[in-house]
């Protein structure tokens, strides 16, 4: 509904205009009884490379990916924090490919930019945290899923929101154990990242005792997107690619790069369930997910960008609310306020998950239930009943802190 | 929108032999997926009738003369007013999108919704059945609470975290006290003064003193055998002496009760699943709750702290309100 268009929207302009005058009142409680007025600056930093479009035709490519959820957290940290006199801004920071990581964070360092929400690569993200401009910040990653980014390459400015492999990789491989499909087949691009998440698949296998009976390696050449009659050939590529294979449940597939993944399924020599980055997929967020009040964040994100809310949307989301609590409890924008703060005891984040969210002290992670979900329905959430663990069940997806090289927040 | 037809339902059950009751009392138990109200008998302890309504019914209240229930039917975007003589809807109130809770003036005349998609609370004028007003609050405004002198209204913004106090000779909000992650739902001691804010997320109630806006206490739980973050406070109510809280523990499928003045938690009723929304019979000797997973309502025995029964209702069934 639109409210200009109201039969009151007279009342609603005299009404707000009472908020933007509010005054808290003297006995407000806690840190957050602030009066005067603090602003928190917080940067959205990405860098212009070319990323795979979804395979699939019918699947839009979203150019705003990611910063569209921290634009949404921004007005939802700014209706809180209208009652306690902050103001978030977000500044959005996109640098060429390749571009000056180290001009770009001395710009930001000089303008008293400390929060940055990080949609890099892996690599990229580690040489950003190492620059001295950058050692009092705090860098919220939303992009990267590296294993090592939380083990060998942590760094204590960082703090990841997107889930790593290794927690996807155990959400599923803790869905199939569950139904007891122990025997899988391994289909992997030859891209680094798909290599990747096989890696981890490989690593779930082993923690759960479930049979990786073969792999294969997906060695045709990457296609155009549009396929017209180039149906036939996929077709016959995709049976080729998984004839003769030992008996098995389920082909997992491993193709991050958006070459064949979504070819699998209907299509394997055997009539099996496909699952991995395609079929079956363990995501952060999902549009089907409605549950936990989801319904919320879902509708307020389409209302807003007029398309579906992505993960990388959902992880800036995260990012950008994790400041807006710290800086709501603490009454603060100092980032190492913040980050004691967000590695205390008393910080949890509310984001439709049904529980609360909390990092890792170990390696600074949010820890976070994990969605099953295919193209159009949510199927299951992880962790699934029976995986137990002494801190959280959500301390059974990923790098537990005695498997992890990572020692934060001593 | 659905025809509505108002459906019987047989009656197979004896007199249930439990508590001695002045006058039977009715429920009604909104079911939010089989988009119906569920009407019980509780002399009978047995549904007698399940009501079609528009879709998503959620949060309903009786109006003061006890004469209509008011529907908040979210999918609909709309507010439906049942004639519980009839069992017939009789009036559809505009509401704002997405009204999830409200609460009625204690005069009767109005109606305040929260509105879970846009951050505002809509005044609703119930005698000449128009929005005559919408105040801005927190992001996803949800739970909703009136003091007893109707000069204090209460909203909490579920993603905001907040208490809000609303001025209802102004319709400002005067204060907002920061409380636990995901409040959902606000409830005043008979005195009107402290209020009472349960946290889902948080997995508290905090009890704020109405006079300072002072949080006086964080209520925590704690059940062997059950894991902390399945402890989800929702439902909250008061016994009309003052001296007792019940309080729905979401799934943990527990409710707890809570001294008030001590805010001892002496007792932990096993009830259905997910258990959300409580009510009292006007008596006061009986409790309900909602028990969404299990698509059914509990019945607990006020004073000996007991569960009687459970009743099969629709669709996991969210609200409920007794006359």
């Amino acid at each position: 509904m639109n409210h200009g268009s109201t039969p009151f929207g007279r009342v609603v302009g005299i009404l707000a205009a009472g908020i933007a005058v509010l005054i808290i009142g003297p006995d407000q409680t806690g840190a957050a009884a602030e009066t005067a007025a603090l602003q928190v600056p917080v940067v959205y930093l990405g860098e212009a490379i070319p990323e795979p479009p979804p395979l699939s035709l019918v699947e839009p490519v979203a150019p705003d990916k990611g910063v569209a959820g921290a634009k949404l957290a921004i007005g939802d940290n700014n209706t809180t924090g209208q009652f306690l006199h902050q103001t978030f801004e977000l500044i959005e920071k996109v640098i060429p490919a390749g571009g000056d990581l180290k001009a770009a964070a001395g710009e930001m360092s000089g303008a008293g930019q400390k929060l940055i929400v990080a949609d890099l690569t892996g690599p990229r993200l580690t040489e950003l945290a190492d620059l001295p401009d950058m050692k009092d910040a705090i860098i919220l990653n939303v992009r990267a899923e590296d294993d090592a980014l939380r083990a060998s390459d942590c760094r204590p400015n960082v703090f990841h929101l997107i889930p790593s492999r290794a927690m996807k990789a155990d959400a599923l491989g803790q869905w199939l154990v569950s139904k007891k499909w122990m025997r899988w087949v391994l289909v992997y691009g030859t891209n680094d990242p798909d290599r990747a998440f096989a890696d981890a698949i490989r690593r779930t296998a082993k923690r759960y005792r479930a049979e990786i009976v073969e792999e294969r390696a997906y060695e045709f050449k990457a296609g155009s997107r549009r396929t017209d009659t180039g149906e036939q050939q996929v077709r016959e590529q995709m049976t080729q690619l998984t004839q003769r294979l030992p008996d098995h449940d389920v082909v997992i597939v491993a193709d991050e790069s958006e070459v064949f993944g979504d070819y699998l399924p209907y299509r394997t020599w055997d009539p099996r369930p496909v699952a991995g980055t395609n079929g079956l997929v363990p995501t952060a967020w999902h549009r089907s997910q409605e549950q936990w009040g989801g319904t919320q964040l879902q509708r307020r994100f389409t209302r807003a960008f007029n398309r579906w809310m992505l993960e990388r949307d959902y992880a800036a989301w995260e990012a950008v609310r994790t400041i807006g609590e710290a800086v709501t409890r603490t009454g603060s924008a100092d980032p190492a306020t913040l980050h004691k703060y967000i590695m205390s005891d008393s910080f949890e984040l509310a984001a439709f998950k049904g529980k609360p969210l909390s990092f890792r002290k170990w390696d600074q992670q949010l820890r976070q239930p994990i969605l099953l979900a295919t193209p159009l329905m949510l199927v299951s959430v992880s962790p699934q009943e029976g995986f137990l663990h002494e801190r959280t069940p959500l301390d059974s997806l990923g790098y537990d802190e005695p498997d992890s090289t990572c020692r934060l927040n001593q | 929108m659905p025809r509505r037809k108002l459906m019987a339902i047989s009656i197979v059950l004896a007199y249930a032999t439990v508590a001695d009751r002045a006058a039977a009392a009715i429920a009604y138990v909104s079911n939010e997926k089989s988009n119906t109200i569920t009407v019980i008998d509780l002399d009978k302890m047995a549904p007698v009738a399940t009501v079609p309504v528009g879709e998503r019914p959620r949060g309903i209240a009786l109006s003061r003369d006890g004469k209509q229930l008011y529907i908040c039917t979210s999918d609909a975007d709309h507010i439906e007013v049942l004639d519980v003589d009839s069992l017939k809807v009789v009036q559809i109130l505009p509401s704002g999108p997405d009204p999830e809770q409200f609460v009625v003036s204690r005069d009767g005349s109005k109606l305040y919704v929260a509105n879970e998609d846009n951050n505002f609370v809509t005044v609703l004028d119930l005698a000449q059945g128009v929005a005559s007003g919408e105040i801005p609050v927190g992001v996803e405004p949800e739970g909703m609470a009136i003091s007893p002198d109707d000069k204090l209204l209460i909203n909490t913004s579920e993603t905001t975290n907040m208490a809000h106090f609303i001025d209802t000779s102004s319709y400002q909000v005067t204060d907002s006290v920061l409380v636990d992650s995901r409040p959902r739902y606000a409830e005043f001691t008979p005195d009107g003064k402290t209020l009472w804010v349960s946290s889902e997320i948080g997995g508290t109630v905090n009890v704020i003193d109405v006079a300072t806006r002072k949080v006086l206490k964080k209520i925590e739980f704690a059940i062997q055998g059950v894991r902390s973050d399945t402890i989800q406070p929702v439902g909250v109510k008061i016994t009309p002496d003052g001296k007792t809280a019940f309080i729905a523990l979401g799934p943990a499928n527990r409710v707890a009760v809570v001294d008030v003045a001590s805010y001892e938690v002496q007792d932990y009723l096993l009830v259905g699943q997910r258990v959300w929304q409580l009510a009292f019979t006007p008596d006061a000797k009986l409790l309900l709750s909602t028990n969404g997973e299990s698509n059914d309502i509990s019945v607990i025995d006020v004073a000996d702290r007991k569960v009687l029964k459970s009743i099969p209702v629709g669709e996991l069934p969210w609200g409920v309100a007794i006359r």
